[in-house]
């Protein structure tokens, strides 16, 4: 896979519009914003994607990758299409996180950091999503998936697409 | 006002300022690991836990308000408790390598846990990895030793301007890093090894030499640049290991640069002197300092006698002391000569020239409501007083450049205007004319003649309008480039004429002991020949004092070829090399600035001494005995002093005063050749002078990139790229030099450094063509 190194007009775009939502000289404001597009565009973000933000914030790159660090959903490598992140924290791991992660190894034959041969899924393990209250539960691209039981993993995985 | 209790005690406090700064300021020790007070709160470490009277839990000192009538307990069961537990899980990923770290003596953490830990651990579980991360040549890592208090990061992103380290990652994965393997380039870096208050980050040059307690600290004064950084020298048998800041709130604060930390390390560098050296018939022969002054002596009467005192000359680094500058005045007027010179690297000696100054205390400097920068790179030049115009910035003072370079100031600067030197000078100028308008002033002819009649851009207007608002709060400020232009003095006129209009303080900023130089020399700086009258034709006889002709003059390699046809040339120096073994008959070692006793004078006047912290090495002695000796054998009267003291009491008294009113009206622009490259003068912050040439981590720090650069659009109208060797010649020499290609430098010009190998071919030429 190429490393991508531009953002596209369309995600400069959006990039401006968080940027109007704060003072003109509070940059650094929309930085996790311009993460996140970033990362919707590209899949994961690259040493380059991350200059690119500073040089478009007008922040150190540091900074940026300060941010990009600490928090684990932006990728720094790239990932399949589909991203399963599956909590382990302790409500989730007391409700079986465990199971839901042999399941997943066992359908998909892989474990967590890991990513699928053809390249369509990977998975992760993160820490508490805030959806205790659905415990065990797992986040699917966009989407959580709580009360997680085999059943309802296998058919959240038919539903993937391609 | 607040009156508070701490530990019965009970203090006034200012409302609102921090516990632990009131605590400090009463004598009461709280331990602390992230709080510093030049730095922003953090509250990140939690050792600084007390107890406050009706708090549920303890507070953290450096983040807790005072409030009145607050009642303070910093060594209650329930205090120690808490700074007891905070100790112990610090400690938890911890090496505890004492033993093999340098930061060992001197370390907080190590001090602290001799009050706060415990004497065993509980913890047995494995303790975190950080790799560590190479940062430059001068600062040395070791990760896991970091307690993450964010003091170094807050360094950078405070006061030196820019972010270079970051923590990234989070909870037990935090670790501190620059952007993806990127070395720290800052010119102050050198602090964040004060500030770690552990052994993360420690000094490279200094890895592994010794412990701090094993050497004696010795006062001193920092040889390089005109802030006159007062220093602590670290001293083991008798040779200086180690260069640390000395407080001085005045001046550098608690900061240094680290041109002026790590310069040490050239002190013994090979290069060094260390014999009294004669060249006979070619070769050079060691010999005895009576032997080698009075030869010296002898053929300097000979050719006075023979070819008249105004055959001598002497040229004079501005790192001199003042007794130095003193004696070698007092020695050249003995001769009868005014031929002196400390002006190495200026080249329009025309009219009246303001003082060497910064026009008001350097602590003032950061009141100025507006500053104008011109022909000014400050940040790497004077790179405390770059540091100190930057807190300015972010309290609000309007900073304008115009210059050649669109320099990284690490501060914004409220207009930038970069242009080629002769469009520079018409600006100038139009700036000038529309402030006299303004202000109802008048100015010489040559002013609107260089303007001519150009409308003035909305910057210029804005800019004009701003100085004249500011008045006394104005600042206008020219850097080294400006001496370097062959029209000096249009620049200086021009600066001082808006300077007189609007009120604004007058900077001019030289280098080292520029002041003290200026002061020293006073009239004879116009009476006799200047260094370009030194080099354009021979002398018969030449003294360079702690001079490198070819990086120390504007004129490089040309100088080297006037002084092989001088007479005699006596180097009375710390270092030698080639090109001074090949021009000069007579090496006389002279001490290093750790070496002598000597005196400072900074650019707000403030006259600072300081001992020798070590002895000479080898032969070399003190430049005052030298001279003194050297007036004894050359019969000159009023030599006889016995005390270095003797010599400083008369150099003082005898200090010209300061006349900021020693301005020119008039100017006449040396118009600069039509044909080629317009010329762009620079001096690197790591070629300033000899001991920092020789310098090795210094050598290897980004600042000591010294490159030749063209904008892209003249980078391919040249038909070169980056990178490529490119041949330019001035006149009938020529020189390939290896170009990079920067926007930042206006079209058809070309930045080509002072100082620095290859370019010394290009001596002071204001332009130079491309040969094919
Ligand atoms: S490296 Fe030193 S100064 Fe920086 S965060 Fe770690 S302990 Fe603090
Ligand atoms: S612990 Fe899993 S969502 Fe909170
Ligand atoms: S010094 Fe107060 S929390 Fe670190």
């Amino acid at each position: 896979m190429s490393v991508p190194t531009t953002l596209s007009d369309a995600s400069l775009a959006e990039i401006d519009l968080e940027l109007a939502k704060y003072p003109a000289d509070r940059r650094q404001s929309a930085v996790m914003a311009a993460l996140r597009i970033a990362q919707d565009e590209h899949g994961w973000l690259s040493k380059e994607i991350m200059e690119r933000i500073a040089e478009y914030l007008d922040i150190p790159p540091i900074h940026v990758y300060e941010v990009a660090t600490f928090y684990s959903m932006y990728e720094h490598k790239p990932v399949g299409k589909h991203k399963i992140s599956v909590c382990t924290n302790v409500s989730c791991l007391l409700c079986g996180s465990g199971g839901v992660l042999d399941h997943l190894k066992d359908k998909l034959g892989i474990g967590p950091g890991e990513t699928t041969s053809d390249g369509r899924v990977t998975i992760k393990e993160v820490e508490c999503l805030g959806a205790c209250g659905g415990a065990p539960m797992m986040q699917v691209d966009k989407d959580y998936h709580e009360f997680l039981t085999a059943e309802k993993i296998d058919k959240i995985l038919e539903g993937l697409d391609g | 006002m607040a009156t508070i209790e701490i530990n019965g005690q009970t203090i006034e406090a200012e409302e609102g300022s921090m516990l632990i700064a009131a605590a400090d300021k009463a004598g009461i020790y709280i331990p602390r690991f992230c709080y510093h007070d030049k730095l922003s709160i953090a509250a990140n470490c939690r050792m600084c836990l007390v107890e406050v009277e009706k708090a549920p839990k303890p507070l953290p000192a450096c983040a807790t308000p005072v409030t009145d009538g607050m009642k303070v307990q910093t060594q209650s069961e329930l205090a120690r408790d808490a700074q007891k537990g905070t100790m112990e899980f610090l400690l938890i990923n911890h090496p505890l390598d004492c033993p093999i770290c340098d930061q060992g003596g001197e370390c907080e953490l190590q001090d602290l846990a001799v009050g706060y830990g415990r004497d065993a651990s509980q913890y047995n579980e494995g303790k975190r990895v950080v790799m560590d991360k190479n940062l430059g040549p001068l600062i040395s890592t070791d990760m896991t030793r970091c307690i993450q208090c964010t003091r170094c990061v807050r360094f950078g992103q405070e006061l030196a301007g820019i972010m270079e380290l970051g923590m990234a990652g989070r909870g037990e994965h935090s670790e501190i890093m620059t952007f993806m393997g990127h070395t720290v380039d800052s010119e102050l870096s050198g602090n964040v090894i004060d500030l770690c208050p552990v052994g993360a980050l420690t000094s490279k040059p200094f890895r592994f030499q010794c412990r701090s307690w094993e050497m004696q600290n010795h006062d001193g004064i920092a040889p390089h640049d005109t802030v006159g950084s007062n220093l602590e020298i670290q001293v083991m048998r008798d040779k200086v290991m180690r260069v640390l800041p000395a407080a001085n709130e005045a001046i550098n604060e608690v900061w240094l640069s680290d041109r002026d930390r790590f310069s040490y390390e050239s002190l013994d560098s090979d290069q060094r002197l260390t014999t009294p050296r004669l060249k006979i018939n070619g070769e050079w022969k060691s010999t005895d300092w009576q032997t080698a002054l009075e030869h010296v002596a002898a053929k300097l009467k000979v050719i006075n006698e023979e070819f008249g005192a105004d055959s001598t000359g002497a040229l004079v680094s501005p790192t001199a002391t003042l007794e130095e500058l003193n004696l070698l005045k007092k020695l050249m007027q003995g001769m009868g000569s005014s031929n002196i010179d400390y002006r190495l690297r200026q080249q329009d000696f025309r009219g009246n020239q303001p003082a060497p100054v910064l026009g008001s205390s350097i602590a003032d400097f950061e009141s100025a409501s507006t500053v104008l920068l011109v022909d000014s790179n400050i940040r790497k030049e004077q790179p405390i007083l770059g540091l100190r115009l930057r807190k300015a910035v972010l309290h609000g003072t309007q900073v304008h450049a115009l210059n050649h370079v669109d320099y990284d100031f690490a501060f914004r600067t409220a207009s930038t205007i970069c242009l080629a030197p002769d469009a520079m000078l018409s600006e100038l100028a139009i700036l000038t004319q529309l402030i006299a308008g303004r202000t109802g002033s008048s100015v010489p002819d040559a002013v609107s003649k260089l303007a001519n009649g150009t409308e003035a851009s909305v910057e210029i207007v804005a800019l004009a309008n701003e100085l004249i608002d500011a008045g006394e709060n104005g600042h206008v400020v020219l850097g080294a480039q400006a001496r370097m232009n062959p029209n000096y003095s249009v620049l200086t006129t021009l600066t001082s004429l808006i300077s007189t209009m609007t009120g604004a303080r007058l900077a001019n900023l030289a280098e080292a002991n520029s002041v003290a130089a200026w002061q020293v020399m006073g009239a004879a700086l116009d009476d006799g020949k200047n260094t370009a009258d030194m080099i354009a034709e021979p002398l018969k006889a030449c003294l360079l004092f702690n001079i490198d002709p070819r990086h120390d003059l504007l004129a490089g390699d040309h100088a080297l070829e006037t002084l092989s046809e001088t007479g005699m040339v006596v180097h009375i120096g710390n270092f030698h090399d080639e090109a001074l073994d090949d021009c000069c008959h007579v090496q006389l070692p002279l001490a290093a600035f750790s070496e002598t006793d000597g005196t400072h004078i900074n650019c707000e006047g403030t006259v600072q001494s300081w001992t020798a912290a070590v002895n000479p090495l080898g032969d070399s002695r003190p430049g005052w005995k030298i001279l003194r000796v050297l007036g004894n054998y050359l019969s000159l009267d009023g030599f006889d002093y016995n005390t270095i003291a003797e010599v400083r009491n008369e150099a003082v008294a005898a200090l010209q005063p300061i006349d900021a009113s020693r301005v020119n009206t008039e100017f006449t622009v040396d118009e600069l050749p039509d044909n080629g490259l317009k010329r762009i003068y620079d001096l690197p912050l790591y070629h300033s002078d000899a001991l920092v040439r020789r310098a090795s981590a210094l050598q290897g720090a980004a600042d000591s990139k010294a490159a030749v650069v063209l904008h892209p659009d003249t980078l391919q109208a040249i038909g070169a790229e980056e990178g490529s060797s490119v041949k330019f010649s001035v006149g009938e020499q020529s020189v390939e030099l290896t170009v990079s290609s920067s926007n930042i430098v206006p079209v058809q010009c070309v930045v080509i450094p002072s100082g620095v190998d290859g370019c010394s071919a290009i001596g002071a030429a204001a332009s130079v063509e491309v040969a094919n």
